[in-house]
């Protein structure tokens, strides 16, 4: 091994600080890059529907009933409510305020079982299986896909809450509550077209 | 302390670095390293065996169609070759070995010290190996694919393939596009973060815009093809009727949703080979690249214009004419900014002061042969000439031309150029030229011939021919060109083995190079820099009095790396990186369970994701001190 090349010292970082909030920290661009994977995920998965339903007569085809329109509404207004809160922990998360972060991820996670009882419900009134024709297909598909997402989050927020209480809690960890409210915001955001395809597109088509 | 007159500091210094980065010793060491250049070399290394075996197919396939009626194989046998090697080179090969050269030279041209995410970085390997052995240990078990590297349905919905097959060639995708997607996102965050202070986003080296590029275009690319084969599986599995017409569905929505992947896929093969060319070009024509700023924007033209093609792989389903008319004139298109690098290239070459060692031999391959492959693209891109070409051997043809030419001539002039910087050795000058000259001469023996076949009506994925046909001759030649590029490949390998022993000293700096990673010693320590390197121009090693500027303060005792910001590159904070662990390595395991397990049950997505949820919360799992022993609280 030969020697590395000569240097001259043109400054020092060690006065820099040890952590970094938001887009700052590197971890910030590796959430952004899972949610632009996902996000596209969704597009294609509702352009797929879009494809299916302009090759058919009817939509939903005939026979088939559109889903019930309560537990999907319901659990839209609720998830939409759940921002509240979640803007709420990020502005903890923001002030450095442990113990709201503490609290407010424990919140956040028991939403995620309310909603994850709501989405059940969702799945008894859509009225259709999945194995009945290309429109069942698509409705499950994008409906499993948004679930899939619902769970990711309450698996985060939950783990996420029991470290808070074990350890403490540094820069980079505000900075990881701060990540996970804004994936929060992403399930709900990428949920609203999804929720207006699978219940009222079928009504209005 | 200052490093310019106090050498024995500096020497303290390194050694403390070296015991924090290093991994741990055996096989332990082995398994949980996150060091970006084990892992990517592991990468490349199965890559170029995958490569080996791939090309034994394509030997086989050759033997099997040099003459009329030859009987070596039956179509059940070539069926299975041709989708093997077709699905091992697009998936297992081209994208992986590309990120793997992003992995392991991205942080050295930073001069940074790892990734981004060292520890996804350990995950994607894993995840890949797993797609790997599930292909190559399904196919000892003579469970092979045999649709081609692309399944349409019907013929591989659950009507026409039972058995396996299908699912085996679906599945894989799936484990090649998660570890693709985990290796791009890594890329982006080291590139956009990790930059050390004064490489501002235009003083970036073209080959680290290069993979910038790529991996975007992966992100948004790679999400449709994992769509489309989950939905294949389940239209398997559980009988829903994506693709089924009786139930309403379409086979095309599978072609749209594949191609829209797969025309992307070629750019995403393709433009990493820019970067690749663009470095070598660069030093071995002693001079900064002519036209820096068309060659980005030309680029990002392609990676914008590579999302708006992917219909012409469909001209021959029947549809709509101003459809066609319209893909037609965007495939045409895309040739302008692959022009303008081209032309770039040459320029710089030109007004160079050319140095003909063997990585820029296969630069100047990659012209020649690229050009045709792209002359060929632009001819199959209009919609009434590929009605009559699809399916011939032109298409396989032009396919070779540019994904051979076009991206394996540039790794192969990569993997030359920086081998020296791996092992600390350089290759053979002279056994290299004559390897590149026999795959360069072997491939286009072995492929030119295969435009006129196609022109002569051979369709492709034949497993024999009639005598009467008059293709013989033709098709013999091209085993011919086979057997000579293949000898070529068994000499550049040998060349590489021997010359880990065997070969000169490379010192840090063999080829006199502008980027930052010939600024390390050959092969580069643990933490490949001992001090944060400061940058103000595209070629640094170029400028400046030969001292390079640095910036200390970065921990020697804990894994510290420096995070700067996206645009300017400014300091911003001192991030902790992650230290060696098991758990990538679990998290894999259990990830590739749940994947096999979904080929035979849809319950494997349940019982499947506890094991993977563990795995994840034990490798994120905290090592800061427990609430209340620091005083918060």
């Amino acid at each position: 091994m030969s020697e590395p090349r000569e240097t001259r010292v043109a400054g020092d970082v060690a006065g820099l600080p040890d952590g970094a909030m938001g887009a700052a920290n590197v971890v910030w661009w590796g959430n952004l890059g899972f949610m632009l994977i996902e996000g596209t995920a969704f597009a294609l998965a509702i352009g797929a529907y879009f494809y299916l339903q302009s090759q058919s007569l009817a939509w939903p085809p005939a026979g088939d009933a559109s889903p019930d329109l309560l537990w999907g509404s319901l659990f839209t207004g609720a998830l939409l409510a759940t921002e509240l809160p979640n803007r709420w922990v990020c502005a903890r998360a923001r002030a450095k305020d442990a113990g709201g972060v503490r609290r407010g991820t424990l919140m956040m996670a028991l939403f995620g079982l309310v909603l994850l009882s709501l989405r059940g419900l969702e799945f008894a009134h859509l009225n259709i299986r999945w194995d009945r024709d290309a429109y069942g297909s698509v409705l499950w598909m994008l409906m499993l896909l948004h679930s899939s997402h619902l769970v990711t989050e309450l698996g985060e927020s939950a783990v996420q809450s029991a470290w808070l209480r074990t350890h403490r809690i540094e820069t980079d960890q505000f900075s990881d509550v701060q990540d996970n409210c804004e994936y929060w915001t992403f399930v709900v955001l990428a949920w609203l077209p999804i929720y207006v395809i699978v219940y009222w597109v079928p009504r209005w088509l | 302390m200052n490093l310019d007159t106090n050498p024995p500091a500096q020497a303290k210094r390194h050694r403390a670095l070296l015991a924090t980065w290093s991994d741990a010793p055996g096989v332990w060491g082995f398994l949980t390293t996150v060091d970006h250049k084990r892992i990517a070399a592991r990468y490349v290394l199965t890559a170029v065996a995958l490569l080996f075996l791939a090309g034994l197919l394509a030997v086989d396939m050759r033997l099997q169609l040099s003459q009329p009626d030859m009987g070596r194989m039956g179509p059940q046998g070539y069926n299975e070759a041709f989708a093997l090697h077709g699905s091992t080179m697009l998936f297992l090969v081209s994208v992986p070995v590309m990120e793997a050269m992003a992995m392991w030279l991205v942080p050295l041209m930073l001069g940074a010290r790892t990734v981004a995410f060292p520890r996804l970085a350990a995950f994607s390997y894993w995840l890949y190996l797993g797609g790997v052995l599930m292909l190559w240990i399904s196919h000892a078990l003579d469970i092979t694919p045999d649709l081609g590297w692309f399944e349409y349905p019907p013929l591989s919905g659950p009507a026409y393939s039972a058995g396996h097959r299908v699912d085996i060639w679906a599945q894989m995708i799936t484990f090649s596009e998660v570890a693709a997607l985990a290796a791009s996102v890594n890329v982006v965050a080291t590139i956009l973060k990790m930059r050390p202070p004064g490489m501002t986003l235009a003083r970036m080296p073209l080959f680290v815009w290069a993979m910038l590029v790529a991996s975007v275009m992966t992100v948004f690319a790679l999400p449709s093809i994992m769509l489309v084969t989950s939905m294949l599986i389940s239209d398997r599995l559980v009988s829903t009727h994506f693709f089924a017409p009786a139930g309403g569905g379409d086979v095309l929505l599978f072609q749209h949703l594949f191609w829209f992947f797969g025309h992307p896929e070629v750019y995403i093969i393709f433009v990493p080979a820019i970067g690749f060319v663009s470095a070598i070009v660069e030093t071995f024509s002693r001079r900064t690249l002519f036209g820096y700023v068309p060659m980005v924007l030309a680029m990002l033209g392609i990676a914008v214009l590579a999302f708006g093609l992917w219909v012409h792989h469909m001209f021959a389903v029947g549809l709509p004419r101003l459809g066609s008319a319209f893909y037609t004139a965007a495939s045409m298109a895309i040739a302008l900014p692959a022009g303008v690098q081209i032309f770039c290239w040459i320029a710089t070459m030109g007004s160079g002061r050319l140095r003909f060692a063997t990585p820029l031999l296969w630069v100047i391959g990659f012209i020649l042969t690229f050009v045709i492959g792209g002359l060929s693209g632009v001819m199959t891109a209009s919609a009434p000439l590929d009605l009559q070409l699809t399916d011939t051997y032109f298409i396989v043809a032009h396919l070779h031309y540019v994904l051979v030419g076009g991206a394996m001539f540039p790794l192969f002039g990569a993997f030359s150029y920086w081998y020296p910087k791996a092992t600390g050795r350089l290759m053979s000058e002279r056994w290299g030229k004559i390897a590149f000259l026999l795959i360069f001469l072997g491939f286009n023996l072995g492929f030119f011939p295969m435009h006129l076949l196609g022109l002569q009506g051979m369709p492709r994925r034949i497993y024999t021919y009639g005598p009467e046909m008059g293709w013989g001759t033709l098709n013999l030649v091209a085993t011919i060109g086979t057997f000579v590029s293949a000898a070529g490949g068994l000499v550049f390998i040998a060349n590489a083995f021997l010359s880990l022993k065997r070969g000169a000293p490379a010192g840090n700096d063999p080829w006199g190079g502008p980027t930052l990673e010939w600024a390390t010693s050959s092969p580069p320590p643990a933490h490949n820099f001992d001090e944060v390197v400061v940058v103000d121009g595209v070629a640094p090693l170029w400028a400046g009095d030969g001292r390079l500027p640095v910036m200390t303060g970065l921990a020697a005792d804990r894994r510290e790396v420096l995070i700067t910001s996206v645009i300017d590159a400014l300091p911003q904070y001192r991030h902790r990186s992650p230290t060696p662990s098991i758990w990538p390595l679990i998290a894999a395991v259990a990830t590739s369970i749940l994947f096999i397990g979904s080929i035979f049950t849809p319950w494997a997505l349940v019982w499947g994701a506890v094991p993977v949820g563990v795995a994840l919360a034990a490798w994120f799992w905290p090592k800061r001190p427990r609430a209340g022993a620091g005083g918060q609280e």
